[in-house]
């Protein structure tokens, strides 16, 4: 299935309507690959707000098309990751580098705008291991991304259970 | 629905109907909204897992008890060739096709419980249980 790409202004948005093949990927990142070349696109908005489930694949496939959308010269945000998959991420120890986060499109486009003024300026924000140094010897820390911590804050009611991201990370 | 469901897989179309399915069965079962985010994520690795290194294979849902306890069993199987050493296949970080290393260990944190069975040159077998709090 194509994920149907809209141009606005300076930027891309790619609405991702359901769990993408290998095939959907390839066809999804030399889509978007193509447009912000002719285009000139700066930033490329990502919505999965559709995706129930973001695996070790989905984010892996994401990660390299927000990369090789780095090299040809625009930032990726990916907007729309439901809490509890945002959970599940932080769980597994998924996380998105050199990629922003934002909950909706218009903060998107606002992440968007403030970097087009500071180029430099990542959102990236490192934390610890979520499941404690323990684990998986020889696993670095990985950076986490402030909009999915954000959410887990906001959002997240820790269910009985389950321990809350939070507890993880700070339960050392 | 019946208290089984098996779901051939051999394209990753199919990985989406297993994990739709053991999303509509663990509903049935009375899970809730990040749980069935958990058990579906599960389902998902473990059956990529057949398709990327075994190529195909089939994922088994079902009901299950214990005592008092009522949950959902994934049975996932597959005649591939099998994994050599369990211990370093487990470990978080450890992959031999460039992917994260993520998904076996991944899986056995998600779920209560976690067994995996691998013979050389026979085929791997996953079973993993998620009990209702
Ligand atoms: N069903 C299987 N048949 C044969 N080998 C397997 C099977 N499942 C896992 N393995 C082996 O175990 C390794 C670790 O699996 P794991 O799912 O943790 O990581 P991965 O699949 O390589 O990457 P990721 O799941 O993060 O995308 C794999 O690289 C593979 O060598
Ligand atoms: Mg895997």
């Amino acid at each position: 299935m194509q994920v149907p790409i809209l141009k606005q202004g300076n930027y891309l948005i790619a609405s991702v309507q359901s769990a993408l093949s290998d095939d959907d990927l390839r066809l999804l990142r030399d889509d978007l690959s193509d447009r912000v070349g002719r285009f000139r696109s700066t930033g490329v908005i990502i919505d999965v707000t559709a995706l129930d489930v973001i695996d070790s694949f989905a984010t892996r496939t994401l990660q390299s098309v927000a990369q090789m959308l780095k090299l040809r010269g625009a930032y990726t945000v990916i907007v729309g990751i439901r809490p509890d998959v945002a959970f599940v991420m932080v769980q597994l120890g998924l996380t998105l580098a050199d990629v922003g986060a934002a909950l909706d499109l218009e903060e998107a486009l606002e992440h968007l705008n403030r970097r087009s003024h500071k180029p430099n300026e990542y959102r990236t924000m490192r934390t610890g291991d979520p499941r404690g140094s323990a684990r998986g010897g020889g696993a670095p820390s990985r950076p986490t991304l402030s909009g999915v911590n954000r959410r887990q804050d906001q959002d997240e009611k820790p269910r009985s259970g389950h321990a809350s991201p939070r507890s993880l990370e700070h339960g050392r | 629905m019946a208290d089984e469901s098996r779901i051939n897989i051999s394209n990753a179309a199919e990985i989406v109907t297993a994990r739709r399915q053991g999303r509509v069965l663990a509903v049935q079962l009375g899970f809730d909204g990040s749980e069935l985010t958990v058990i579906a994520t599960a389902i998902s690795e473990i059956a990529r897992n057949i398709l990327e290194h075994a190529k195909d294979g089939e994922v088994i849902i079902s009901r299950c008890n214990h005592r008092r306890k009522c949950g959902i069993c994934v049975v996932a199987r597959d005649s591939g060739p099998g994994i050599a050493d369990i211990d370093q296949a487990m470990q978080y970080g450890y992959s031999t096709h460039k992917g994260l290393g993520i998904g076996l260990p991944g899986t056995k944190l998600l779920m209560d419980e976690f067994h995996i069975v691998s013979v050389v040159g026979q085929g791997t077998t996953v079973t993993m249980k998620k009990w209702r709090h």
